[in-house]
């Protein structure tokens, strides 16, 4: 991992039409590094790519590069390359002249064109799709394209807007490693924007989760993952339960009425929190066995695990099991200390983890299964 | 699906009547004579208008590079307007074609004339003396000017419609990649907007080269233009129906030709750049 800061974004302040987009943004990326930016559309992620790639200037703020101040850098200046959401292929030029066009402004030698060129057909897995026409290319190889084109002019920062959003699945999860591996192969920084938490996850070194033109939280997937600052991180990244606790002393938490041993500290005594536990991290019991008991509203088969949505006194969790509980079953669960994670209160809590009116708003495919209006009815009773 | 092959007819037959016919009977008085016999001899006399040609030619030429060079950067700006403002902008384009042609064209001569708002304007702050005058009409900068102004929506709209389907990430990429203003111009928009560009060239050359009203009002008898040629072959005195016939063939096979060629230009710079 280098650790020389290559763009530093210092109090970046971005409004469009009296709206504010980004609000007193600061951002180091190190030189070398993967980082993505995470975020809900409107977030401001795609606009601190913008503010980076020179096409958005910042009402106020200062953007550097290797120290240097680009205030004023129009975007043909500047040392970074963007892969725009939809390629933004020239459709009156071939593949290889969309390749060679960065290069043929610089006036570079012909001969180191054409090598060029080669040489990054190859590394995007086009070679002899020199002289085919733009429309001629499926939506995966106009990607690659585009990444051709932005590396072919030896960038020292690509910027990647959600380049792979307009792919189905399987390519995108293939164009995922590949981006990774040019990524590492060519030791340059990326710079990264997606909405898609799982993408981030598995792609980044560093993750930046931003959502209301503000950074929520910054750090590897692991800790973005399993330490999430806020309700707005933990909702945002995977599914979680989200319940109101107490803190009562270094170690121990009390929520549901029960005191739960756990892995923080540094909370004030008695300091209000939000509890957060993963779906996948509680285990099932029999009933007079559990730290809490409650009855099976929902279940979902998800194809690795059976997705079970359980009424606790009214509130309800989402429990990620392999073993299948019927619906109005009551279960105990059992939590160890790691799988409790405690977070100070923030303007987020409260607004998400309660899977009450659980919706499948995320996920791909409806599930006939969950009848909204029967949970919401439970839930009153 | 709805059989569209009858929808047609009515057209066919509007065109039968009153383009294929009159075509046919135009041929028909080009190449006879009085008698009704087959002769070449009209086509042989039009060598006498050759200056006429030529100068039709230069006019329509000149006032269509005129009104490429003004529309292409307004036809960008309106392109890459916001929405109201975009549409406000070709409003005020289409503004003056919603008044006569005739009107427009009467209204430039009393701009221009002797003693028109000009020449009167300049007597007034006293960069004329009284009684001169500056010789604005009737010259052939007078029917250039007549042409630019009425035919100038003909050359923004296309290039406009063409310019408003180039996506901003294109641009945006091209100067991602290292390109100024210019090398974007060059190197992307002129090359996207060919399309609308032969379109409007055709749509400002085609009526340009064949006026005769804006030479009429704006050039008195001093130009000549094959539009007006035209005119006195088949109205008043002199007229003689077979010269004017093989007048308009002439024009006709001559514009042909020009569309032809720029045709071959779209195409040569389409196989330039790939």
């Amino acid at each position: 991992m280098h650790t020389k800061e290559i763009i530093s974004l210092k109090d970046i302040t971005v409004s469009f039409d009296g709206e504010k987009v980004l609000d007193g943004l600061n951002l180091n990326i190190s030189d070398g590094e993967f980082v993505t930016l995470l975020g809900p559309s409107g977030c401001g992620k795609t606009t601190t790519l913008r503010i980076i790639g020179g096409f958005v200037f910042p009402d106020s703020g200062n953007v550097f590069f290797d120290g240097k101040d680009m205030a004023d850098l129009p975007a043909h200046k500047r040392q970074v390359n963007t892969i725009f959401q939809r390629y933004a292929l020239f459709p009156h030029l071939n593949v290889e002249d969309n390749v060679a066009f960065g290069m043929r402004v610089q006036r570079k030698d012909k001969a180191e064109i054409r090598e060029t060129v080669d040489h990054m057909l190859k590394l995007v897995n086009l070679v002899g799709f020199n002289k085919r026409r733009i429309d001629t290319l499926s939506g995966g190889q106009q990607q690659r394209v585009a990444i051709a084109r932005a590396l072919a002019n030896n960038p020292r920062v690509l910027l990647l807007d959600e380049p792979l959003a307009a792919l189905d699945l399987k390519l995108r999860k293939d164009m995922q490693v590949e981006l990774k591996n040019i990524q590492k192969s060519l030791g340059i920084t990326f710079i990264y924007v997606t909405h898609d938490q799982e993408e981030a996850l598995s792609m980044s070194d560093t993750v930046v989760v931003m959502d209301n033109g503000k950074i929520q939280q910054i750090g590897t997937p692991q800790d973005i993952y399993n330490e999430p600052q806020n309700a707005f991180v933990a909702d945002f990244i995977g599914e979680s339960n989200i319940l109101d606790g107490i803190m009562h002393e270094d170690y121990l938490v009390e929520f549901f009425g029960r005191k739960f041993r756990c892995l923080d500290a540094g909370f004030d005594k008695k300091e209000p929190v939000d509890v957060v536990i993963r779906p996948e991290d509680i285990d099932i019991v029999p009933a007079d066995k559990g730290d809490l008991t409650g009855t099976v509203t929902a279940v979902t088969f998800k194809g690795v695990h059976f997705e079970t949505i359980v009424d606790f006194k009214g509130f309800k969790w989402m429990i990620q099991t392999t073993d299948y509980y019927p619906v109005d079953s009551v279960i105990g669960i059992v939590l160890n200390p790691e799988d409790i994670h405690i977070m100070k209160k923030s303007e987020y809590s409260g607004e998400f983890g309660d899977y009450s009116s659980y919706s499948e708003e995320f996920d791909e495919m409806a599930n006939p299964e969950i009848d909204l209006t029967e949970d919401a009815a439970e839930a009153e009773t | 699906m709805i059989k569209s092959r009858g929808a047609a007819a009515p057209f066919a037959v509007w065109m039968a009547l009153f383009t294929v016919i009159p075509l046919g009977i135009v041929v028909w008085f080009a190449f006879t004579d009085d008698g009704g016999n087959f002769t070449l001899s009209n086509l042989s006399s039009i060598v006498d208008y050759a200056g006429t040609f030529g100068i039709s030619i230069a006019l329509g030429a000149i006032a269509t590079v005129i009104c490429l060079v003004l529309a292409f950067p307004l036809a960008y700006t309106i392109s890459r307007a916001q929405g109201r403002v975009q549409q406000t902008m070709v409003m005020i384009i289409m503004l003056p074609m919603w008044m006569n042609f005739l009107l427009r064209t009467y209204a430039w001569m009393s701009i221009l004339e002797n003693n028109g708002f000009i020449n009167q304007l300049l007597r007034l702050v006293g960069l004329l003396p009284e009684g001169h005058s500056l010789s604005l009409i009737n010259t052939n900068g007078a029917v250039v000017l007549g042409m630019v102004y009425n035919f100038l929506p003909f050359m923004v709209l296309p290039l406009y419609s063409v310019m408003a389907k180039i996506d901003n990430s294109v641009i945006e990429a091209a100067q991602d990649l290292g390109s100024n203003i210019f090398q974007v111009f060059r190197k992307v928009i002129i090359p996207l907007s060919v399309p609308g560009m032969l379109s409007g060239i055709t749509m400002v050359f085609v009526p340009a080269v064949s006026t005769f009203v804006i030479t009429k009002l704006l050039g008195g008898s001093k130009t000549l233009m094959i539009g007006d040629a035209i005119e006195t072959m088949f109205i008043g005195q002199g007229a003689d129906y077979h010269i004017g016939a093989t007048l308009s063939l002439v024009l006709m096979v001559m514009i042909l030709i020009c569309m032809a060629v720029t045709g071959m230009v779209d195409k040569g710079e389409e196989d330039e750049l790939s």
